[in-house]
C-alpha cells in the first residue's frame, strides 16, 4: 500500500496530544503536541528542537526518538525507551485498534505490520519502529470502502465480542500475502497466534479462505 | 519496568565495543520476544539495552556451497521458509515451523532464539512474586521440586532446579551438530551448539557459557546427505502455539537398509537442549523397525528422574523420540 493512502480520522488526530500525558513517561505536553500535530500535516519535524536530538537517535534521560510513518503519515516523537510499539500507537496516537490482550506476546491482539510484516506491537519496542513502515487496522481500508478481509469478517460472522478483531484481521492479511493461506489446516496453523475467547475460528477461517481468493484476484 | 539507556549501534564492533564498556546489567536486544517479556516481568532488570537489529549484514542466510550460514539477526521465519533449508535439512526447518506463531517468528531471530530462557511458572511469577526460584533469585529454593511441576524436566535435573530449557531451534542446532560463531571484547570464537548450554547444578542462574559482552554473530551447519533424512516432532498440549511436552530432532545417516549413524537429540524434557547417546549407540548399524525405535525412545531416558506430576514425560518423550525415528526414515525415499 503506498503511503498516502491511509489517513487518521479527525477524531484521531484531535484525541492524541490529549491521551499523551504518560507522565511517568516523561513525556512533555510540549512534545505530544508536537506529535499530533505531525500527524495531522504529515510534517518530519515537529520543532523543538527534535530534528538534532532524533539526529542521534539516543536521548541522555532514558528516552529515544522514533521517526516512522504510521499508515502513511510521517511522524516522529520522543518517547521512554521502555515504551512499546503498541502504547505508542494507542496512547500517543490514538490509534486504538491494536488491542492490549496479554501485553506478553501471547494473544496476537496487538498485531500490527511493520514493514509489512506481522509482529507482536506489545513485544516491539517502539524504538525499533525507527526508519520503518507501520500498517494498524486503521489504515487498512481505503477511506470508507473496506479492505477485502474486513468485508469478509463481516459476511462470515467471524467475531462475536469484537475485540481480537483488529489483530485477526492484521494477521489475516498478513496470512494471505505470506501465501500461507492456501488450505484450511495451514490457515489454522498460521493463524494460532491469534486466540479467540468466544471462539469465532469457524467463521475466522471462512473468512480468509474466502479474502484470500479475492485478494489473489486483486 | 525498570527505566534502562538504549544505544542503537551500526556495527558489530559498535555493539560489542558498547557491551565491553558497560556493566554487567546490560543487555543485547535482538527480537526482543523474550527479553521485553522478561523486562515487563522484572525479571530482568538492564540499566541499559544494546539494540543490534539495526547492524547492517548480520541477517543475511547462505545457503550455497558446503554450509549453511545464518546470521544471528535472520528472522526464524525467513529461515523457515528457506528453500533449501527445508529441502536439504527439514529438522531445521520444522523445529523453527513449530515454534511460537508466525508474529514473534516475525521479531524473533535465529541468534536470539539460542537464548531464550525458560518457561518455567515459578521462574516467570516475576521479581517480588510469592514463589522462590533459584534461577531467578540465587539461593531463593525451588518452588517447582514438590509443586506444580508437570511441566518440568526430567532429563540434567538437579536439586535446585528442574526448569524446562524451552526452545525447538536449540535442540535441532544440537542434532546436527551446528557452531555458534561469537564475537567479544577478545575477538571471535566458534562453538559446538551443544556447549553453549549449561546444566543448572547448584547454579541455574547462568545458563550459557557466553563470556560477558560476548555476542552471537553467526550460526553455520555443515550440509550432510543425512540432513534430508531428518525430522523435528514436537508434542504439546495443543496442536498449534505452544511449547513442548516432548520433542525429538533427529537425523539418519543411512548405509543401505542399515543405520549407520544416527543423532537424536531431545525438547521439553531437559533443562538443557539434550542428546540422547544411550539411544544413538542403539541404533548404529541396525536396520530400523517400529520395536527398535520405540527401544531407542526408552534409552533417551534412562537416567531420567520424574517428580509428582511430570512422569507422563518419559513415556511420552519415548515414544516422540521412537516417531520422530519412523517419520525422518521414510524420507530417505
Amino acid at each position: 500500500m503506498s503511503r498516502q493512502s491511509s489517513i487518521l480520522t479527525e477524531g484521531e488526530r484531535r484525541s492524541a496530544p490529549d491521551k499523551a500525558t504518560d507522565g511517568s513517561f516523561s513525556v512533555t505536553r510540549r512534545t505530544a503536541l508536537g506529535a499530533g500535530a505531525a500527524m495531522a500535516t504529515g510534517a518530519m519535524s515537529t520543532g523543538v528542537g527534535s530534528v538534532q536530538l532524533a539526529q542521534s537517535g539516543i536521548l541522555p534521560d532514558h528516552t529515544v526518538a522514533v521517526r516512522t510513518w504510521i499508515n502513511g503519515r510521517s511522524v516522529e516523537v520522543t518517547t521512554d525507551a521502555r515504551t512499546s510499539l503498541l502504547d505508542l500507537l494507542r496512547e500517543r496516537f490514538g490509534l486504538t485498534g491494536a488491542k492490549k490482550g496479554c501485553d506478553h506476546g501471547q494473544c496476537g491482539a496487538c498485531t500490527i505490520h511493520l514493514d509489512g510484516r506481522r509482529v507482536a506491537s506489545c513485544l516491539t519496542l517502539a524504538a525499533k519502529a525507527d526508519g520503518r513502515e507501520v500498517l494498524t487496522i486503521e489504515g487498512l481500508s481505503a477511506g470508507d470502502a473496506l479492505h477485502p478481509m474486513q468485508q469478509a469478517f463481516i459476511d462470515h460472522d467471524a467475531l462475536q465480542c469484537g475485540y481480537c478483531t483488529p489483530g485477526q484481521i492484521m494477521a489475516a492479511v498478513a496470512c494471505v500475502a505470506e501465501g500461507n493461506a492456501t488450505s484450511r489446516e495451514r490457515i489454522r496453523e498460521y493463524m494460532s497466534g491469534n486466540i479467540c475467547r468466544c471462539g469465532a475460528y469457524v467463521g475466522i477461517v471462512a473468512a480468509i479462505e474466502d479474502a484470500a481468493s479475492k485478494m489473489r484476484r486483486g | 519496568m525498570h527505566p534502562f539507556s538504549l544505544v542503537r549501534p551500526k556495527t558489530v564492533r559498535e555493539a560489542v565495543n558498547a557491551a565491553a564498556q558497560a556493566g554487567a546489567d546490560t543487555r543485547f536486544i535482538a527480537g526482543g520476544t523474550t527479553l521485553y517479556d522478561l523486562m515487563k516481568l522484572n525479571i530482568e532488570q538492564p540499566r541499559q539495552v544494546i539494540d543490534i537489529s539495526g547492524i547492517a549484514d548480520l541477517s543475511r542466510i547462505e545457503t550455497d556451497g558446503g554450509q549453511l550460514r545464518f546470521g544471528a539477526l535472520a528472522p526464524m521465519s525467513a529461515v523457515a521458509a528457506d528453500a533449501v533449508v527445508s529441502r536439504d535439512h527439514p529438522v531445521l526447518a520444522e523445529a523453527l515451523a513449530k515454534a511460537a506463531s508466525q508474529q514473534l517468528r516475525n521479531m524473533a531471530t535465529v541468534g536470539g532464539n539460542l537464548l531464550q530462557r525458560t518457561r518455567c511458572p515459578y521462574f516467570r511469577n516475576g521479581a517480588g512474586g510469592i514463589y522462590p526460584c533459584n534461577k531467578r533469585e540465587p539461593g531463593s529454593g525451588c518452588a517447582a521440586i514438590g509443586g506444580l511441576d508437570r511441566g518440568q524436566a526430567v532429563l540434567g535435573t538437579s536439586e535446585a532446579c528442574t526448569a524446562v530449557s524451552p526452545g525447538d531451534w536449540p535442540v535441532a542446532l544440537v542434532a546436527v551438530d551446528a557452531m555458534i560463531e561469537v564475537l567479544g571484547p577478545d575477538g571471535s570464537r566458534s562453538v559446538p551448539a551443544g556447549e553453549l548450554y549449561r546444566l543448572p547444578g547448584d547454579a541455574p542462574h547462568l545458563e550459557f557459557t557466553l563470556a560477558r559482552g560476548e555476542m552471537i554473530t553467526a550460526i553455520v551447519v555443515r550440509k550432510t546427505n543425512a540432513g534430508r533424512v531428518s525430522t523435528y516432532h514436537k508434542i504439546r498440549d495443543r496442536e498449534s502455539y505452544a511449547f513442548a511436552l516432548a520433542s525429538a530432532a533427529v537425523v539418519l545417516d543411512f548405509d543401505g537398509e542399515r543405520i549407520q549413524q544416527s543423532r537424536i537429540a531431545l525438547g521439553g524434557v531437559a533443562t538443557r537442549p539434550w542428546r540422547a547417546p544411550d539411544a544413538e549407540r542403539l541404533l548404529a548399524g541396525e536396520r530400523l523397525t517400529p520395536e527398535l525405535a520405540l527401544a531407542a525412545g526408552h534409552a533417551s531416558f534412562r537416567e531420567a528422574r520424574a517428580g509428582r506430576h511430570n512422569a507422563f514425560k518419559l513415556e511420552l518423550g519415548a515414544r516422540t523420540v521412537a516417531d520422530a525415528l519412523l517419520i525422518a526414515a521414510e524420507r530417505r525415499r
